[in-house]
């Protein structure tokens, strides 16, 4: 060792400070890391989060009102939504400039759709304006107010102007005020009419029936993987193909078949009929309510509730249970002071699994689940294909989003994220 | 260097292989016998004529996302789409579908009436070519209701002349309609009152009376198979869907008329299609929509042709080898009390209807 080494850096032997050489010799090892990662890094981000985070941003975009109508959006910001008053000529002029730009590129209908969502008639409105307006001069033909009124009276409504204005700016919570059962006015937010409200509840038979069904499936799953963990490897494996089973056929299928048992003429109820523990015409009403739903979606999702808790149960030694046994612990002591607590791993993997694949779940609540048993995904599905008001599906599917994150971070709070074992 | 030859080789086929291709179009349709109908009608006979392979998609169900999305993406895939009239008025407002004119782009009937008349009024919207008129309407089963058959749509609500389940469609569309209409409300005036609160509130009062015995369905198989299976005493669905329960599978079942919603399917061309695709669409179109064709697939199955000169030519089934006409919908027999689909209507009042009519189902 010589001086300049006490006091200076630590050098290698290619004279670099050991410390940078280190530090370089790690990150190329990361990069090599990186590099082997990057194709499924690369993949989740364009095929999973890119496309997620961008339909998640539709919940609060709404540039399309200043795109098609700017002049008219401009002008209205002096108008006073509560003055009563209709807005004055500049605004109708605007307008007409604005529209005959839109209905050109045909963006005009489009606009109409957009403010159907809030105001009923907007979408004929837009429409309809659209044909008369599209024969008018901007300039020539002026003044408009008359004319606009003339073609259509709503025109002549001071709501409709108020709804362009309330909804014209290109950030909203509009949407997210929907997905709550909530709307968004010219005096701030106010909660839906009573006959409209539906989301809020749906949110809640949604959390409230996912969470029976996951105890269901911890009920009817915990005694199956024991079983299968207990018996020698041979069996294990043959019963392991009737788990795996369901898995390999279409969900479709196994849904249909649900409601060929369950229905009033269907297997099950002819068999109680026939051995007279039911009366003919008191038949047992279990599918198109909750109780079918819970029935189909517990026998869909039970392999993701067993399969864990398998793999778990396999790995706790039976040594354990005889050396409880014979320091004095009866069967039930064992199994509930020793098994049980082992196995906890295995019913929270299980548990998060269904629980979180049961919060989305669509196509099995829409056939077998009547008015009573459907979720909140069927009304994401219905905005996303039927009405195609992807702003307030993606607000919905945003809020269910962040629920699953709270219900994750109370998990970890109360059981412990490392308490979760695949096996 | 024997592999820069193969990745060479695989790139150049790569690249050549679309052109080869070019002869192939893709047709989205709603799959199952309605598909086969329009195979047997329009494009094994166009392949035939023109050498193009067509490939069968059906995604008609989702077709308006679907479309919207591959519009965003810039990449639209299908050449030519049938939807329902409401799907096809939205895709045209949301500018989705491309704008057709009828009598440049139509084919004109054999005795030289243009297109635009020998549709008329079925041409709802400026992107939709009108294929056949379909209905919505009741199947009962015979040897679940009495002595006395019922006659008039509002048996679905009278479950004391009538008890057992009935199915609905689980949307507004059709039963707020019905349930105006068997609460007294005039025909004329059901939209009146629909576009009403009280409208509204009245409809969905009289779908109230019967909320319990109703099964909801949202697949146009499954009143067939509630039927079948005893399972409803009578429900909706499509008229053809009751055709194929009725004279296919011959179960008891008969067919309730009376007060059925037309309603229209066709074809749109997607926006944003390349020249030459556009061509090769309109093309086609040009050739399935003609008096002949569309006349033609009610061999297959039991909807009317979208055009008045195709009507006599309606001839019989080609399976079954029964006379058509009579179970076409437009039949003057079956035609005595009609709704037409209130397309403007529910354009604007389907968002807030559905909203109110979900909530009521919810409660």
């Amino acid at each position: 060792m010589t001086d300049n080494t006490s006091d200076g850096p630590m050098l290698a032997a290619d004279g670099t400070p050991l410390k940078k050489s280190l530090a370089r010799a790690l990150r190329l090892q990361k990069m090599r890391a990186l590099m082997l990662i990057a194709p499924l890094l690369l993949f989740v981000l364009f095929s999973f989060i890119i496309p997620i985070f961008s339909m998640l941003s539709r919940s609060v975009e709404n540039s399309i009102v200043v795109e098609t109508l700017p002049l008219t959006v401009t002008e209205l910001q002096a108008w006073n939504a509560d003055s009563g008053e209709l807005p004055d000529e500049p605004v109708y002029a605007a307008f007409v400039a604005d529209m005959v730009v839109a209905i050109d590129a045909k963006r005009h209908t489009r606009l109409g759709t957009r403010l159907n969502y809030e105001q009923t008639g907007m979408s004929s409105l837009f429409r309809k304006s659209g044909r008369k307006i599209k024969r008018m001069d901007p300039e020539a033909d002026a003044p408009f107010k008359e004319k606009l009124i003339d073609v259509d009276k709503k025109w002549g409504d001071v709501e409709t102007w108020r709804v362009i204005k309330t909804h014209s700016p290109t950030i909203t919570n509009g949407y997210f005020l929907n997905a709550v059962d909530m709307r968004r006015t010219p005096e701030g937010a106010q909660s839906q009419p009573e006959d409209k409200q539906i989301l809020v509840k749906l949110f809640g038979r949604t959390l409230i029936m996912s969470l029976i069904i996951t105890g269901s499936c911890i009920l009817l799953g915990y005694p199956v993987a024991w079983i299968l963990a207990n018996l020698p490897m041979r069996t294990a494996n043959v019963l392991m193909i009737l788990v795996l089973l369901p898995f390999w056929t279409s969900l479709l299928v196994r849904t249909s078949a649900w409601k060929v048992m369950l229905q009033q003429q269907g297997v099950i109820n002819e068999v109680l009929v026939w051995l007279g523990m039911v009366a003919d015409d008191s038949r047992l009403v279990m599918i198109n309510n909750q109780t079918g739903t819970i029935i189909a979606m517990t026998h869909i999702l039970l392999p993701f509730m067993i399969l864990p808790m398998y793999s778990v149960m396999q790995t706790i030694q039976p040594t354990y249970l005889r050396a409880a046994k014979s320091m004095g612990a009866t069967n039930w002591t064992a199994f509930w002071r020793v098994y049980f607590p082992l196995s906890i791993p295995g019913i929270g993997a299980g548990s998060i699994l269904v629980f979180i694949l049961a919060i989305g779940y669509y196509i099995t609540p829409e056939i077998v689940g009547g008015t009573k048993g459907v979720f909140i995904s069927n009304r994401i599905a219905y905005h996303i294909s039927s009405s195609l008001n992807w702003g307030l599906a993606a607000a919905l599917g945003t809020i269910l989003l962040v629920v699953v994150l709270i219900l994750y971070w109370a998990y970890d709070k109360i059981v412990g994220i490392d308490n979760v074992k695949l096996g | 260097m024997k592999f820069t030859k193969l990745t060479a080789l695989a790139v150049t086929t790569a690249l050549v292989a679309p052109a080869a291709f070019a002869q192939e179009m893709t047709i989205v349709s709603w799959g199952g016998a309605y598909t086969k109908s329009q195979k047997n009608a329009y494009h094994d006979p166009y392949s035939e004529k023109t050498g193009v392979t067509i490939i069968n998609d059906d995604s008609s169900a989702e077709a308006v996302a679907k479309l919207r999305a591959m519009n965003e993406a810039g990449n639209v895939t299908w050449d030519v789409v049938d939807v329902v009239a409401a799907d096809a008025i939205r895709l045209c407002d949301e500018g989705l579908a491309m704008e057709i004119d009828p009598d440049t782009m139509l084919a004109p009937a054999p005795d030289g009436t243009s297109a635009a008349d020998d549709f008329g009024d079925l041409l709802v919207s400026d992107c939709f070519i009108p294929q056949i008129v379909y209905s919505t309407t009741f199947g009962y089963r015979t040897d679940l209701v009495g002595d006395t058959a019922p006659t008039s749509v509002c048996a679905v609500f009278d479950t004391d002349a009538y008890p057992g389940k009935r199915s609905l469609e689980k949307r507004p569309i059709n039963n707020m309609e019905w349930a105006l209409i068997c609460d007294g409300v005039a025909k004329d005036d059901v939209y009146d009152v629909l576009a009403t609160p009280e409208g509204q509130d009245k409809a969905l009062a009289k779908l109230d009376t019967i909320k319990d015995d109703v099964i909801w369905w949202s697949a146009g198989a499954d009143t067939p198979q509630l039927l079948a299976d005893g399972e409803v005493i009578m429900g909706s669905t499509y008229n053809g869907r009751l055709f194929s329960v009725i004279e296919e599978q011959k179960q008891p079942v008969a067919m309730l008329w009376d007060a059925q919603v037309f309603d229209l399917d066709g074809w749109i061309i997607p926006a944003g299609l390349s020249d030459e695709r556009k061509k090769q669409a309109l093309d086609y179109i040009f050739f399935a929509t003609d008096t002949q064709r569309l006349a033609d697939q009610a061999k297959w199955i039991s909807y009317g042709p979208a055009r008045a000169s195709s009507a006599p030519l309606v001839g019989q089934h080609a399976d079954l080898g029964i006379d058509m006409a009579p179970h076409m919908p437009t039949d003057p027999n079956n035609a005595q009390n009609t709704f037409l689909y209130n397309y403007e209507f529910w354009a604007d009042y389907r968002d807030d209807i559905d909203a109110k009519f979900q909530a009521w189902l919810a409660k």
